[in-house]
């Protein structure tokens, strides 16, 4: 045996079979940063799980029964707040969105207290997503009840990445080894930076290709390959992530124009090209056709996986929701 | 006439180059003498001091509230307020308000810096000359950069008719926009904006050579990078008239210390990398950096328990101070009597204070501490008005055990 299979044996270990059986170490789950391979394996499997029942004509199971989901999004969303509401509803759990437009955080009221508010209200589970990084761990300090992180300013966007992770298996069969090429906005990003630890702990090989101007100082130091061109980046890809280029998080001159941003960095048939022939494209959505990623690309049925991603976020999120309410459950039954 | 002994004690005062075992006397306020072998008036008061050092009180040239019992305790005898009050201090009446209080409060000596420009906005010179009047030991725009070259330049010019010590933040605007913590992996990761050292250094740059041009006292408030240690030491060996000072939280901590969101370790400039944390320690014990500053930021938990970006930047300093800096004299990085030169007669020099040496004839203005003695920082142990300190539960050695002011002790550890 040569010495580079006995380096990836652990992360081959780590995807064959988990050591503990049933384990998630956490209460919340904020970020994949702290999360090791055993647990994310195990979120996964139980997602594989449920993506086979939502393809079922009974949909509905009702595990979670009598157990309240609060999904409070600080920032607008529409595919991530969707996934956990039907999610949440698929488990039989009663659940209440509320967007900010008509909170008291408009009035004036602290992260803390909204959170003391809601903590007294019970929930079983709570679902975040904030415009500023750390805002999700700051309150979860605060609450009973499981928190959910989905999506905090920059910094992590923990069910994307998993979700991500599980359509890279279904359709390669495992994700050690992938070469995973991440490109476009990487710096205003935070579904960049949990794909990135996910995918490191996994044992997957991470490019990230992007404009000089919107690669952050210093993201060699988490493990990723760094490429400023994109045919230098796609090479023998096995997977392409594209993001999408935030302009409303954009406060300064980082490109000339989007004309210019879809010349050099867009996703075309053209610089797919030297990527492997099976290469898988993905986007975490909502897309902007023509800017970062050209439209017959996006819709290639043999290579696009984006409208699977979609579908997978309802199965990891059914996961999450199942795996951290786990200690309510057993008070239920 | 009341008079003090202080015997036994090991007194160091760098202006005078001393550093010996032995008593000094205080009489009415005043050190009257200094010395291995002295007799002790008739009916004076002795105090042993066992072998502790003795040294001039300290001078904190960066204080942002008066927090006088946290100040006593941490052996500050003099604090220089920054202008960043409830009040902006850009004008006389507010000098003298400030003045007259700590006259009142008869223990720490309070001296004001005002605001180098109208209300700290940068943009037109503030009445430097009546506030020097009123009392005002320098001026700062405190923690903005005066970013404007031109504004800058008209300031040293005026400045140097009053022979006055402009104060700079050193932190280029533009560069610095919208950052809330130091441009590295860290900040990257955890996908906060941030400040790259350069916009440090290139600060420094600019205000050197504009203080060449026209021969400006200049002091760097706060040098937190490589970069700036860079920019200061090639000014310096060209003869430019410029000074800077470190507080302790750059020499404990760097930027990992904001892992997991700690709103605690948020301060401006933004805690760095290691490399910068040991060359600032190499560059306190080289001199290069003339000053050791508290940068004393009472904040509320209300202001500071918030999302990193949004949260307050500041940290209490003054309590802990000598503990927090003392360990790279303990690591044998900074000597002694530097240290103690960085926190007393260096600030004097630089303000031009008849302060911060145990000459004979001036204020009994004397601090004793016992650098070895082991404790832990806590924070609901702090005196302070606000227990926002970075350096919660950090053990340390070192500790203030007399404070004494115009020869009356204020503060027993």
């Amino acid at each position: 045996m040569s010495k580079k299979t006995q380096n990836h044996e652990s992360y081959e270990r780590a995807e064959i079979t988990p050591p503990s059986g049933n384990y998630f170490p956490d209460k919340h789950l904020l970020g994949i940063k702290d999360l090791d391979p055993t647990a994310i394996k195990y979120l996964l499997d139980t997602a594989e799980i449920y993506a086979e029942q939502n393809r079922q004509s009974n949909k509905t199971t009702h595990k979670l029964r009598g157990l309240t989901l609060i999904n409070l999004f600080f920032e607008n969303s529409t595919r991530t707040l969707m996934s956990f509401e039907i999610a949440g509803k698929r488990l039989g759990m009663d659940t209440v969105s509320m967007a900010t437009n008509n909170s008291s955080i408009k009035k004036g009221e602290t992260l803390l207290d909204t959170a003391l508010t809601l903590n007294a209200m019970h929930p079983d589970a709570l679902v975040v997503r904030h415009g500023d990084s750390g805002a999700v761990k700051l309150l979860a300090e605060k609450m009973d009840c499981a928190v959910l992180n989905a999506g905090d300013g920059r910094h992590e966007h923990p069910t994307q990445a998993l979700l991500d992770a599980l359509t890279i298996r279904r359709r390669k069969g495992k994700l050690h080894g992938q070469i995973v090429a991440i490109c476009g906005d990487v710096t205003h990003s935070r579904v960049a930076r949990s794909n990135i630890y996910l995918l490191n702990a996994m044992g997957a090989r991470v490019r990230i290709v992007a404009p000089p101007t919107l690669i952050p100082v210093g993201v060699e130091r988490m493990g990723v390959e760094v490429f400023t061109d994109m045919k230098e980046g796609l090479k023998d890809c096995d997977v392409v992530m594209m993001l999408r280029l935030q302009q409303e998080r954009m406060q300064g001159a980082f490109l000339p124009s989007l004309r210019e941003y879809y010349k050099f960095w867009g996703l075309t048939y053209e610089k797919l090209a030297v990527a492997k022939d099976d290469v898988l494209v993905m986007h975490p959505g909502p897309m902007n056709r023509g800017v970062e990623i050209a439209s017959d690309v996006a819709d290639d049925i043999n290579r696009s996986a984006i409208q699977e991603q979609v579908e997978m976020g309802v199965a990891v999120r059914m996961a999450c929701l199942d795996i951290l309410t786990r200690d309510r459950q057993e008070v239920l039954s | 006439m009341t008079s003090t002994v202080y015997i036994d004690a090991k007194i160091i005062d760098p202006a005078n180059k001393i550093d010996m075992l032995g008593s000094l006397i205080t009489t009415d306020g005043k050190i009257t003498a200094v010395g291995a072998d002295i007799t002790p008036p008739k009916g004076a008061e002795i105090v042993e001091c066992d072998g502790r050092i003795l040294c001039p009180g300290f001078i904190d040239m960066r204080a942002h509230d008066v927090d006088t019992e946290a100040a006593l305790a941490g052996g500050i005898t003099t604090l220089i307020l920054q202008p960043d009050q409830t009040t902006t201090i850009d004008h006389d009446s507010a000098v003298e308000r400030i003045i007259s209080r700590a006259k009142a409060g008869k223990s720490l000596k309070v001296y004001p810096m005002g605001a180098a420009t109208k209300g700290m906005q940068g943009a037109e010179i503030a009445e430097i000359g009546k506030m020097l009047t009123s009392g005002a030991v320098a001026v700062t725009d405190c923690r903005k950069s005066v970013a404007n070259a031109q504004v800058m330049r008209r300031l040293m010019e005026y400045c140097r008719y009053f022979d006055c010590l402009i104060v700079q933040f050193a932190e280029e605007p533009a560069l610095a926009s919208n950052g809330v913590a130091h441009e590295g992996h860290i900040a990257s990761g955890m996908g906060l904006n941030g400040i790259p050292a350069i916009a440090e250094a290139i600060q420094i740059e600019r205000d050197a050579l504009l203080s060449e041009l026209t021969g400006a006292k200049l002091h760097i408030a706060l040098v937190s990078s490589r970069e700036g240690l860079k920019a200061i030491r090639a000014a310096k060996d060209r003869g430019v008239n410029i000074t800077c000072s470190v507080a302790p939280h750059y020499l404990q901590l760097n930027h990992n210390a904001m892992d997991g969101f700690r709103t605690f370790a948020k301060v401006s400039p933004p805690l760095r990398e290691e490399e910068d944390r040991l060359a600032l320690i190499e560059a306190l014990g080289d001199g290069t950096i003339d000053t050791l500053v508290s940068d004393h930021d009472p904040r509320s938990v209300d202001v500071k328990r918030l999302p990193f970006a949004q949260a307050a930047t500041g940290v209490i300093g003054f309590e802990t101070m000598l503990a927090a800096s003392l360990s790279c004299v303990h690591s044998g990085q900074v000597r002694m009597t530097r240290l103690i030169a960085s926190l007393t007669c260096n600030p004097a020099k630089i303000l031009g204070l008849n302060l911060g040496t145990l000459t004979a004839g001036s204020a009994a203005d004397i601090t004793i501490f016992d650098p070895d003695m082991p404790w832990r920082i806590e924070a609901e142990n702090l005196l302070g008005t606000s227990k926002n300190t970075a350096f919660d539960t950090l053990p340390c050695q070192g500790k203030v055990w007399r404070t004494i002011t115009d020869g009356i002790c204020v503060y027993k550890g």
